[in-house]
Order: structure tokens, then C-alpha cells, then sequence
């Protein structure tokens, strides 16, 4: 047997499957792009004073007035389309991993913890968390933001509490399986404080079905963040996510100017797409029932 | 001969991501009817796939690539599912360690025993619940009618083991193959079983291949004893002359190892070492790595050396015997 | 002889919460049986400094459960385990264990190791936090407990899973043992291992006795094993004690029915080619759910006279210092 590291196994597997490959490489491509951002797109879309109404609703190719050309059209307010989504794709990412990331350290925390102290406690808390899931997470959104007002934290915060829930409930049934396993009675055996126990053993063997839900939720959010963008309760109009975009170019539908409104979607529908692949094989992955 | 089951050089591999296991790797042995052979070996050392392989019953990755099982004259090797679905509780039956592999949770005993039944004769429901009744009384199930209503998860361990070595004797089958079947079990219930089960194999004439890890249990069951180490059946012969003179160092060292052996307090002799991964043993004689005779010969395969009722699979056999070459 | 450890009248309840259907019944007038496992029911036990007790029963009687209260990782519903002394578990609502001095070792080596983390730390986490090494001695503190259980310093730097079970339970040994323990409890240490390797195990228990002088209890339902490796047995049925003694006058002469019935059924290595003759003891385990009345064990015993139905036999200590729950005892055989 060759030793590999785990990870290194986890890897090979990963990339026999030729589908989730490609898709990984969509996400990290995406990333790469919204992170790199303002040195390759050709225009600022932030910057007002770049921008001039005559380039404005133009088709895709249009060669504009600063000379370089709109490969995928520009939009109402002449904007470039290609920089306005990759600076979307920026917003988006950031709110979605931020949220994700918050999301998960609350909801593994607070389900661990339950399940670890038991009793009454963990009762209330799981039952409180039954209770918030058996609500629709966009509905919670939505209350919340309009409740906390727009900005990018605000958002973030609405995201979280909406989907703190899914992570909770995960690591909960995680860890109440190896709260009863025979190392965590050893390591309750030595002087070692409660919460060590909790975060250096039981949380740590939590973690493969946390990270299936992890990259799940971070498609969702993006979704979530742009569903109320789309509704205008998201990030302000200067700052145009992929939601705020889809929502401007609505109008022009009808009118035949498909791209405004379609090169957002088509990108945010690719990302979110792409990400759920990585994540079905990841959870594919880490299911011991289908292991061969 | 006229044996009622004749494996020759049986194998069983299986296609893994670390490599090609052989768990069954030239497994060659024989058993009359009515006799009842133990077939002991640790974990890893094939038994269990040997037992599977018997009833056509491996899963892929794993797959029998080479051998021959003769059972009454007919090769199972290379026939159809549908065939050998046909001869499995008919002329083969298998239990298991854990009866839930044989017991479905949501069917009372009586219709399990009833379709058990169905699958390979015309029945009515009152002969079928008759047949099943008088079955459950004999391998020990007290009020066995008022058993036939209830549900697998109504009854003990030991009691749902016994329902299903009911349902593998209502056919009467020539062979029964069990994996096992008192391991998970306390030794007062195993004790009970034991003694049923070899009277019931005598009733019915039925044989027995008794797999486990447990030489004593074997000892007590079985007239010829096989002992298996790394896919391959290192040695084999009647139960008390293998196990007062055993062949293979293997053999000597499973008993040595036994805590009855030595005065109480004392260190037990131990096999050094461990059980070789089946994906990547050893040139040569497998247990040569942990075996105190081992020498250069030793880096060569020893064959199977047999004598008219004993067989060894040794460059340096123990004992006197004089094995031939 | 002076008694490290010290039971006084363990009892364990486990009652699961009345459901729903028990509720309504309630509700509607219908009497409850409450569902309440005593699954150790007032056992008083001593084991003396240097002493390997051997605790034998079949599944389900609470031996493990006895193992776990005394090793201070479950807290007994009524009654004191104490060490010299001193309770293992402090009280109040969330007891905690308040002695480092007693250690476990498990059953399922592949369960009761972290498998996240590399070997050298699953071992010295525990002196660590104790204080019984600094983090800068704590890597030869962890390369001197693996060679005493007879591992390879590197294994140090690996993770469980590089391990066989043998070597699992080496390791489980060595981190009970770097916490420098008067007294072990092994649970079933060597159950689920092959025979070849238990017998490595068995060895390493024996040195450790000899070399570290520890006192130890051994939890097993392996007859042989237990009378390989311990100095008295304790014989458990269905949460209570019927039988203690020195080894070798438990084995060769039982007093208790069931010890006898368990020493008949248990499997002997057969050399000759006689048919072997089965005394296998009659009927099923009860349920512990609903235990018979009187002695527990009337029911399956050879033995059994009206009283038995109806009074409970104490454990009494006779004068050779042998403890019996009978009321009509086997005489010498």
C-alpha cells in the first residue's frame, strides 16, 4: 500500500470524476477573477465619472467611447457589462463566503456545545433551531433586512441568522454520535477543561458533513443574497451585485436588450451551479454508505 | 470419492483502490455429506470470502477468478445467478454472524419461513406453518407456534439466531455453511446452540462448514479442521490430531497463544507480529515473517504437502509425520 | 490488606423518558409501569492495592457499567466508588471525575482514539493538562510510555489509522498509563482482537502488573482470560454480584449455580476425538427491563427451591473470604 495522506487520497478520488473537476475549476477561475478584478476588467463600474449615458443599453461587441470594446454590451446607465459582473461576482462572493463562514463557526459552536452539555439546554436550543428551520430562509432574510437597513454588514448578518440553523442541526447530530464514543470518555478521564474537549476533539471528527452543508450554504447565500438584491433590500445602488444587476436590465427584457439581464444570471446561475457539483461529490465523498 | 463437495484452487479477488486483494488465493479442499469441518483462521484470512464464495454470494469488487466448486457432482463456478439462486436453500444454505443478514424486520417468522419455503416447492399455509412450527422447536425455540406471529425484533439474540438457522435447515439442504454464528452470542446461549446444531446436522444428515476464529468451539463441533492464514488453507486434517500435533508453526502458535494452555499468571507464548495486509504480502510463504522456522526456503511458495488424511502448506512441517514432497 | 478502591452500594438507573403513548395512558387513569433498567443493583466491591480483580458476566448483566462508575466516567445514580477513600466523581447535578488516578482502557480500540490526531499528542494531552510534564518533556514522557507498551518511538507522529487494532490498543494503553494511574480499569481490552494478538496484549498487562505494580480491573467475558490474568474474580448476573473469590477457588469449586453453569459452558480446546458432551444451562437471559423476582437467576437454575422465587439472597462473606449470593449453595465437588 502506498502511503498516501488522506488528503492526498481525497484528492485522487475527487478528481476522478470528471464533472466535479470541471467544476472546481469554474469556482476557483471565479474567484480568481473577482479577486483580480480590477486589473483585468477595462472599466471601473463604480466609478462614476467613467461612465457616459451615450454607451448606454449598447449589444454586446459595441466598440465604446474610451475605445475599448463591450464584449458583452453595457447596460442602463452605460456601464460595461463584463466589469459590472465581475465586480458583482466580487460582492457576492464576499457575502457569500462571509456569511458561510460566520454561519458555520455559530451553528457548529452553538450544536456542539448542545450536544455535549445535554439535558435542558440541549432541548432548548435544538427545539429553538427546529423551530427556525421550519421557516423559509428567504423569509427570514427579508424580515431582517428591512428590520437592520441596508449595507453590506447588514446583509451579511441577515444571511447568517437565516442559515446558522442548517449548521447547528448538522453538528449537532454529529457530535451527539461522538460525544458517546469511547476517546471522548478517555479525554473527559484527564484534567483536560470541557470546552478543549469540545473543540479540539469532538468538533474536529464533526467536520465532514459540516463542510458538505458548509459548501452548500455558500450557494445558497450567494442565491439569498442575490434574491433580495433582485428585490432591492440588498447592497446599495452603487454598488451593484449580480441580484441588483439581473434587476436593472429587467426592464429592457421586452425590448430586446436580453443582455443586461441575462449575462448576470447566466453568471450567477454558473457559479451557484458549479459550486453545488463540488459539493455533491464532497458529500458523495465523505459518506461512509457509499464508500467502496 | 465421492465427495459431496469438492473445492480446487478456489479464487476469490477483489479489485480495491489499494490494489488486488486476494482474499482467497488457491483454496482447495473437500467435504463428504453429513460431515461437519471447521474452517478456522483471523480476521483477513479469507474464511469468511470462502464461505461467500461457496454460495455464489460475492459482491463486486470481488469476484471468484479461478477455481472450480464442485457441490454433488455440479460446478457453481460460472453459473448464472438465477441458477445458483435456485440451488441457495435448497442444497446450500448459509448463516450468518449477525442474523438481521438473514431475518427481514418487517415480516413475521412465520411468513419468512413460509416464502423461505415457497421459493423452491408448492406449499400449503397450514403445512408450510407446520413444518416451520416443528423446525422451531428443534433448534430449541420453547411455544414455537405462539414465535411463528412475532417479529425478529421481538426476540433475543440468541432466539433470532436460532430462527435462522431454522429457516437454513427447512429445506434440507446438503450444506450448510455457517459464518460465525455464535460469536456475537453469550457462552451459556453459544453453549445451548453448539449442542443443538450438532445434533441437528446429525438428524438431517446435513454438513457443516463451521467458520470461526475459535479453536475451542471448533474443537468441540467439528470432525476435520481447516486452517486458513492469508487466503490460503495451511493446514488440514482430522480436529484432534491437528490440534495435539500441529503441522504448521501457524497452528502451533494459534494454540500456544490460547490462555488455557499456560498456568495462570504466566506469559503467554505470542505470535509475534501481525496479520499480513492481503493486499500486499509477502514473497513466498506468507506467515514466513512471523514464523520462528522460517529460513531462505522460506522466500519460495511452499506447496501443499498431504498425507492420506492430513495436509500442510510448510517448507518445515512439525512432528514427526512423514510428509512427502 | 488495604482496599485501594472501595464500592459502596452501587446502584446505576438508566429510565428512558415516559413516551407519548405512556403519557396518554396516564392521562386516561391506566397505571404506568415505569421503564427503569437497574443495571447495577447495590453491588459493594473492594479491590486491593496490587490486586487484578477480574469482573465476569454476560452481556447486558452491568459489568461495564460497574467499570465506568468506578473509573469515574459514568456517575452512579445511588452509592460511593471510592478511591482511598475519596469518591471518584464529585456530586451535585453535572458530577465531574475528581481524580486522575483512575484510568480506562476500551473495548474498541478504533473508537476510543481521536482519529484526528497524530499519536504523540492523544498521548501526552492528558500529563499535559495535569501538569505532570511540561509541554517541552512531554515528546520523551510519550517515547517512554510507547516503548513500555512496546511500540516504535515514531509511532509518535502518526495518526490511528496507520495502526492495526493490535497496536490501536497499545496506544489506548500507553495514554491511560502516561497518566501515571494506581489503578486501570480494562474493559473487554482484548475482545476485539484476533487470538494471536490478544495474546500480545495479555503479556503486556502481565509486565505491567509486574514491572509498574498496578492494580487493575479486568472486565471480560472470556472465562479463560479472566482466569489467566486475575488474583480474585467477581461474577456478575443481571446488575448483582452471586459469587467473589480467589481464582482458583472460584474455578475449581464454584459455589453459585450460575458460576458453575458458565464455567460448563464455556468452550474447552477438545485434543482426544471423544464425542464432546454439552452441559449448556437452560433458558434465555431475562430482561433486564423486567428481572425475576426473588433470585434473578431461579428461573435457569438446576438447583432452584420454592424460596428462591421469593427472597433475595444477600451476598454474604464466609469465613475463607469468599462473598456468595445463594440461598442453597453447591457443596464442594
Amino acid at each position: 500500500m502506498n502511503a498516501t495522506s488522506p488528503v492526498g487520497r481525497f484528492w485522487r478520488e475527487f478528481c476522478e470524476n470528471r464533472v466535479a473537476l470541471a467544476a472546481l475549476v469554474v469556482v476557483a477561475a471565479t474567484i480568481l477573477l473577482a479577486i483580480l478584478a480590477p486589473f483585468v476588467v477595462p472599466q471601473n463600474p463604480y466609478d462614476l465619472a467613467s461612465l457616459a449615458l451615450i454607451d448606454a443599453r449598447r449589444p454586446p461587441g459595441y466598440v465604446g467611447r474610451s475605445g475599448f470594446v463591450h464584449w458583452l454590451g453595457t447596460d442602463a446607465q452605460g456601464r460595461d457589462l463584463l466589469s459590472a459582473i465581475l465586480y458583482g461576482l466580487r460582492i457576492s462572493l464576499q457575502v457569500g463566503l462571509a456569511a458561510g463562514a460566520l454561519a458555520f463557526a455559530i451553528g457548529a459552536t452553538l450544536g456542539a456545545v448542545a450536544a455535549f452539555v445535554g439535558g435542558r439546554v440541549e432541548t432548548a436550543l435544538m427545539r429553538f433551531v427546529d423551530l427556525q428551520l421550519s421557516f423559509p430562509a428567504i423569509l427570514l432574510a427579508l424580515v431582517l433586512v428591512a428590520v437592520l437597513g441596508p449595507g453590506r454588514g447588514q446583509l451579511i448578518a441577515a444571511l447568517v441568522a437565516a442559515q446558522y440553523a442548517y449548521f447547528a442541526r448538522t453538528a449537532h447530530g454529529a457530535a451527539a454520535a461522538e460525544r458517546a464514543k469511547d476517546y471522548v470518555s478517555a479525554a473527559l478521564s484527564t484534567p483536560i477543561p470541557a470546552w478543549q474537549v469540545v473543540f479540539r476533539h469532538i468538533l474536529p471528527n464533526c467536520l465532514p458533513p459540516l463542510i458538505v452543508v458548509a459548501t452548500l450554504q455558500v450557494a445558497n447565500s450567494i442565491a439569498l443574497e442575490a434574491t433580495l438584491s433582485f428585490l432591492g433590500l440588498g447592497l446599495p445602488v452603487t454598488e451593484p451585485s449580480l441580484g441588483m444587476l439581473i434587476a436593472n436590465g429587467f426592464q429592457y427584457m421586452l425590448s430586446g436588450r436580453y443582455w443586461i439581464s441575462i449575462y448576470p444570471g447566466v453568471a450567477l446561475i454558473l457559479l451557484i451551479v458549479a459550486i453545488n457539483l463540488v459539493g455533491d461529490q464532497v458529500r458523495d465523498q465523505l459518506n461512509p454508505r457509499l464508500k467502496r | 470419492m465421492n465427495a459431496l463437495l469438492a473445492v480446487e484452487n478456489l479464487a476469490t479477488h477483489f479489485a480495491t483502490r489499494n490494489g488486488l486483494v486476494k482474499a482467497v488465493d488457491g483454496v482447495s479442499f473437500h467435504l463428504d455429506a453429513g460431515e461437519i469441518v471447521g474452517l478456522v483462521g483471523e480476521s483477513g484470512s479469507g474464511k469468511t470470502v470462502t464461505g461467500f464464495s461457496l454460495l455464489g454470494l460475492v459482491d463486486a469488487p470481488g469476484r471468484i477468478v479461478g477455481g472450480s466448486i464442485k457441490l454433488e457432482g455440479r460446478e457453481l463456478v460460472g453459473l448464472p445467478q438465477a441458477e445458483l439462486r435456485k440451488l441457495r436453500g435448497r442444497r446450500v444454505a448459509m448463516v450468518f454472524q449477525d442474523p438481521s443478514a438473514t431475518l427481514n424486520p418487517v415480516l413475521t417468522i412465520e411468513t419468512q419461513m413460509r416464502l423461505a419455503l415457497e421459493a423452491h416447492e408448492r406449499v400449503g399455509a397450514a403445512a408450510a406453518r407446520d413444518r416451520s412450527a416443528d423446525l422451531l422447536t428443534r433448534v430449541g425455540i420453547p411455544d414455537a407456534r405462539r414465535r411463528l406471529e412475532t417479529y425478529p425484533h421481538q426476540l433475543s439474540g440468541g432466539m433470532r439466531q436460532r430462527v435462522a438457522i431454522a429457516i437454513a435447515l427447512l429445506n434440507r439442504p446438503s450444506l450448510i455453511v455457517c459464518d460465525e454464528p455464535t460469536t456475537a452470542l453469550d457462552v451459556s446461549i453459544q453453549a445451548q446452540i453448539l449442542a443443538q446444531m450438532k445434533a441437528l446436522a446429525a438428524d438431517f444428515g446435513t454438513a457443516l462448514i463451521w467458520i470461526s476464529h475459535d479453536l475451542a468451539t471448533v474443537s468441540a463441533l467439528a470432525s476435520r479442521i481447516l486452517v486458513m492464514y492469508a487466503g490460503r488453507i495451511v493446514e488440514e486434517g482430522p480436529t484432534g490430531e491437528v490440534l495435539r500435533k500441529p503441522a504448521h508453526p501457524y497452528t502451533q502458535g494459534l494454540l500456544d497463544s490460547l490462555p488455557s494452555i499456560a498456568a495462570p499468571g504466566e506469559d503467554l507464548r505470542q505470535i509475534p507480529g501481525s496479520t499480513p495486509s492481503l493486499a500486499n504480502l509477502p514473497e513466498g510463504c506468507a506467515f514466513a515473517p512471523r514464523c520462528a522456522f522460517a529460513d531462505a526456503a522460506c522466500k519460495s511458495a511452499p506447496a501443499t504437502r498431504r498425507t492420506a488424511t492430513r495436509a500442510v502448506r510448510c517448507h518445515h512441517p512439525l512432528g514427526e509425520v512423514a510428509w512427502p514432497l | 490488606m488495604a482496599a485501594l478502591i472501595a464500592c459502596q452500594n452501587l446502584v446505576k438507573r438508566f429510565s428512558s423518558p415516559p413516551q407519548l403513548g405512556d403519557r396518554l395512558a396516564r392521562l386516561l387513569g391506566r397505571p404506568v409501569r415505569p421503564r427503569t433498567v437497574y443495571a447495577v443493583d447495590d453491588v459493594s466491591l473492594e479491590i486491593a492495592e496490587g490486586e487484578v480483580l477480574g469482573l465476569v458476566g454476560e452481556s447486558g448483566c452491568g459489568k461495564s457499567t460497574l467499570g465506568r462508575m468506578i473509573a469515574g466516567i459514568q456517575p452512579p445514580s445511588a452509592g460511593l466508588a471510592l478511591l482511598d477513600g475519596v469518591p471518584v466523581m464529585g456530586g451535585g447535578r453535572s458530577p465531574v471525575k475528581t481524580t486522575t488516578r483512575v484510568q480506562m482502557i476500551f473495548q474498541d480500540p478504533f473508537a476510543s482514539l481521536d482519529p484526528r490526531m497524530r499519536i504523540g499528542d492523544i498521548v501526552a494531552e492528558g500529563p499535559i493538562a495535569n501538569g505532570l510534564v511540561s509541554r517541552a518533556e512531554a515528546a520523551a514522557d510519550t517515547a517512554k510510555w510507547l516503548a513500555a507498551v512496546g511500540l516504535d518511538p515514531t509511532a509518535a507522529q502518526r495518526y490511528p489509522h496507520q495502526f492495526s487494532g493490535g497496536q490501536r490498543q497499545r496506544v489506548a494503553i500507553a495514554r491511560a498509563l502516561a497518566m501515571r494511574p494506581d489503578i486501570l480499569v480494562c474493559d473487554e481490552p482484548v475482545a476485539s482482537l484476533d487470538v494471536s494478538i490478544q495474546a500480545q496484549i495479555i503479556n503486556l498487562f502481565l509486565k505491567l502488573k509486574r514491572d509498574l505494580g498496578l492494580t487493575m480491573l479486568f472486565i471480560s467475558h472470556d472465562l479463560g482470560l479472566v482466569r489467566h490474568i486475575s488474583d480474585r474474580v467477581a461474577i456478575m448476573y443481571l446488575g448483582k454480584l452471586v459469587e467473589t473469590g480467589a481464582t482458583q477457588a472460584v474455578f475449581e469449586n464454584p459455589r453459585h449455580p450460575y458460576t458453575r453453569a458458565l464455567l460448563d459452558s464455556m468452550p474447552k480446546l477438545r485434543l482426544d476425538d471423544a464425542d464432546v458432551d454439552f452441559k449448556p444451562i437452560d433458558g434465555e437471559l431475562p430482561s433486564p427491563l423486567a428481572p425475576p423476582p426473588g433470585c434473578h437467576f431461579h428461573l435457569r437454575c438446576p438447583g432452584m427451591r420454592p424460596a428462591c422465587r421469593t427472597a433475595v439472597p444477600e451476598l454474604i462473606r464466609s469465613v475463607d473470604g469468599r462473598e456468595l449470593a445463594c440461598h442453597y449453595p453447591l457443596v464442594g465437588g
